[in-house]
């Protein structure tokens, strides 16, 4: 018991002298020029905000859209009924337009006085325009073609007789999917999310078209570097952020790159 | 256990029209491809919904079009075993085996893990993923995946045809023991007259679509008019037997059956033991008297019991040997030189070396070793 008292009190010794050495060093001439270049590559209060904003726009659009994403790619790959094509066309919709053309339909439906902002705003206090749920839709919808398509692509190449397999076995539908399909197409929902996460990411024109362009609020990192440009001495800012953008966007290649390896590695796949 | 199935189903241009009840035991689905047998055991899963027709299975309803009655496959209680395993690949050996448990109550749980890890010797295998093991013991597992699912029935639809000769004759003897020990009665769909004889009980002769004969295997493989279903080159009567001794000096068993007593190269058998030989009608000759100077070890007396002359120079002979069916393929011109007629006394030959131990089957203590060594000489 001593004996490791005694030890504690040495550690913390230690820890104070190491401590006192790095303040005085901080204070010192050469640290300070380096910390001026460090200065430099920090992000100012309003960028953060718009990173932060940017962060959690994407991930609750992609959250949000994945649920729907799954039930409509299995009722694309799976299902056969009226109106299926019209569905895919409807799904992919957002890929082909021009962006302003789909955030300025979101603005019309969805807006305020639109016919389903106005019965989501008055029934369930649900207000898009101009706030940052309004990004996370608009996003959404921008994302959503990716998300489905990589998920229906990976429910077409699951093997349907092993989920007969599993029928045979006493699991009825729901076990089945949860049991047999779900782990299955586990890579292809993995990349529909990270593909999903970057368009949201990166989405610019149906978003500023929807919900303007309001710091703090829809101010995601596009929008934040766009208005970096318009202004004098915006250069460092926008180049700051567009730095951040390269690296999240890196990440996400990165961990859908290990998680698909991963998965690969679970099916014994060579 | 009774099955009893009467159903239509049209597949394109393929119509099933198939009906026919049975006991229990193991029962051969036989047929041509494309006979409509797979259709068939799709049918009793529950894969397919018949347009038309019922399925019964011990007095249960399963299906009932006339009704509306169908009930799906995850509550039939019917274990299956497809031709390509269905493995599911992102789960270890062992989950695959325990997956039917998720589903089944604990008290309803039956045929017990340990055992049937012995019974198909895959013990080792457990925590390997399927995409790791070899054909042989996929299908193993498959086995013991769907007889740990607790089945009132099993189906197994061609489980060998995606393996190789040696592969085939490592799982054959476990499909024996399991014939043997579980008393899950077993619906076999094969096109392998070989592996029918070897383990049925009862044969339905399947062929286009329709039902062409149903019955104990001895009398469905020993009716001339439906070798052109069961397949000419291969047919061959079957014979119960006895191991009668072992002689040790030249390496010989005898075996003693109806017909009278055979020699056949050593078998890994008991005195005692039950099997069934499986003699080809092309490995028989016949001869008018008792022939004296003939290498032929086996040389039994019978009766011309039916001669069936097809349009070509070979003739289906079905012998009656004190009760017991032989078969014999001969060329027209020999039946007509010795003037076999129905009724004619004649002897068959047959030599030992054509009844290898690939011919054999019932509950011979041999292992996977043994057949494996037959298949090598």
């Amino acid at each position: 018991m001593e004996h490791s008292a005694r030890l504690w009190s040495a550690g913390a010794g230690v820890l104070r002298t190491l401590l006192g050495r790095f303040v005085a060093g901080v204070r010192s001439e050469q640290l300070r020029v380096r910390l001026s270049a460090m200065d430099w590559m920090a992000l100012s209060p309003e960028e953060w905000t718009a990173v932060k904003l940017s962060l959690r726009v994407a991930v609750v659009a992609t959250l949000f859209s994945l649920p729907f994403g799954i039930a409509i790619a299995m009722a694309l790959a799976r299902g056969r009924f009226w109106g299926q094509s019209l569905l895919n066309g409807l799904v992919l919709m957002p890929l082909i337009l021009p962006p302003v053309v789909t955030g300025y339909l979101l603005l019309i439906v969805f807006g305020r006085k639109g016919p389903v902002g106005a019965f989501l705003a008055d029934h369930f206090g649900i207000v898009f325009s101009f706030r940052w749920t309004g990004a996370a839709l608009a996003c959404g919808v921008m994302g959503f073609p990716l998300l489905v398509r990589a998920i229906r692509l990976s429910i077409e190449a699951v093997d349907a007789r092993l989920e007969q397999a599993a029928s045979t076995l006493g699991a009825n539908r729901a076990w089945v999917f949860l049991t047999v399909t779900l782990p299955l197409i586990a890579p292809g929902i993995i990349a529909g999310m990270i593909l999903c996460f970057a368009k949201a990411m990166g989405e610019f024109g149906a978003t500023i078209t929807f919900v303007s362009n309001i710091p703090g609020e829809t101010q995601t990192l596009p929008s934040a570097i766009y208005t970096f440009t318009q202004v004098p001495g915006g250069d460092s800012g926008a180049l700051r952020l567009t730095l951040v953008s390269v690296a999240i966007s890196m990440l996400a290649l990165v961990a859908s790159e290990l998680m698909a390896r991963s998965a690969n590695r679970r099916l014994d796949i060579e | 256990m009774t099955l009893a199935l009467d159903i239509r189903h049209r597949l394109g241009t393929f119509l099933l029209d198939a009906r026919f009840e049975t006991g229990s035991g193991l029962i051969a689905l036989f047929g041509r491809s494309g006979a409509g047998k797979t259709s068939v055991v799709n049918t009793i899963a529950g894969l397919i919904r018949p347009h038309a027709g019922t399925v019964m299975l011990d007095g249960t309803v399963l299906v009932d079009t006339a009704r509306g009655v169908f009930v799906p496959p995850h509550r039939r209680r019917i274990g299956y075993v497809f031709q390509e395993g269905r493995l599911f690949p992102h789960l270890t050996v062992r989950q695959n085996l325990l997956y039917g448990h998720w589903f089944t109550p604990p008290a309803a749980r039956g045929d017990g893990f340990e055992r049937v890890l012995g019974l198909l010797g895959i013990e080792p295998l457990l925590e390997r993923r399927p995409g790791r093991l070899s054909g042989g013991e996929k299908q193993r597992v498959a086995i013991g995946r769907a007889l740990l699912s607790n089945p009132r029935l099993l189906l197994m639809d061609e489980p060998l045809a995606a393996l190789d000769e040696a592969r085939k004759a490592e799982i054959l003897p476990y499909i024996e023991r399991l014939r043997e020990q579980s008393r899950v009665p077993i619906v076999y769909v094969s096109h392998s007259i070989a592996e029918v004889t070897r383990l049925a009980s009862t044969i339905v002769l399947l062929s286009e679509g329709k039902v062409a004969a149903v019955g104990p295997v001895s009398e469905v493989m020993h009716r001339l008019d439906l070798f052109p279903l069961t397949g000419r080159a291969e047919a061959g009567a079957v014979v119960e037997a006895v191991v009668e001794r072992h002689d040790e000096r030249f390496g010989l068993t005898e075996l003693r059956s109806r017909a009278g007593s055979w020699r056949l190269p050593r078998l890994d058998a008991e005195v005692g033991a039950r099997l069934r030989l499986r003699v080809r009608a092309r490995d028989v000759m016949l001869a008018k008297s008792a022939p004296t100077d003939v290498s032929a070890l086996n040389v039994l007396p019978g009766i011309v019991a039916d001669i069936r002359v097809g349009d070509g120079p070979i003739v289906d002979i079905r012998l009656d040997c004190n009760g017991e069916a032989l078969l014999a393929r001969l060329t027209r011109y020999s039946v007509e030189r010795l003037g076999l007629a129905p009724g004619a006394p004649v002897h068959a030959l047959i030599k030992s070396v054509a009844l290898d131990r690939r011919s054999l089957s019932g509950p011979i203590a041999q292992g996977p070793g043994a057949d494996a060594e037959a298949d090598e000489a």
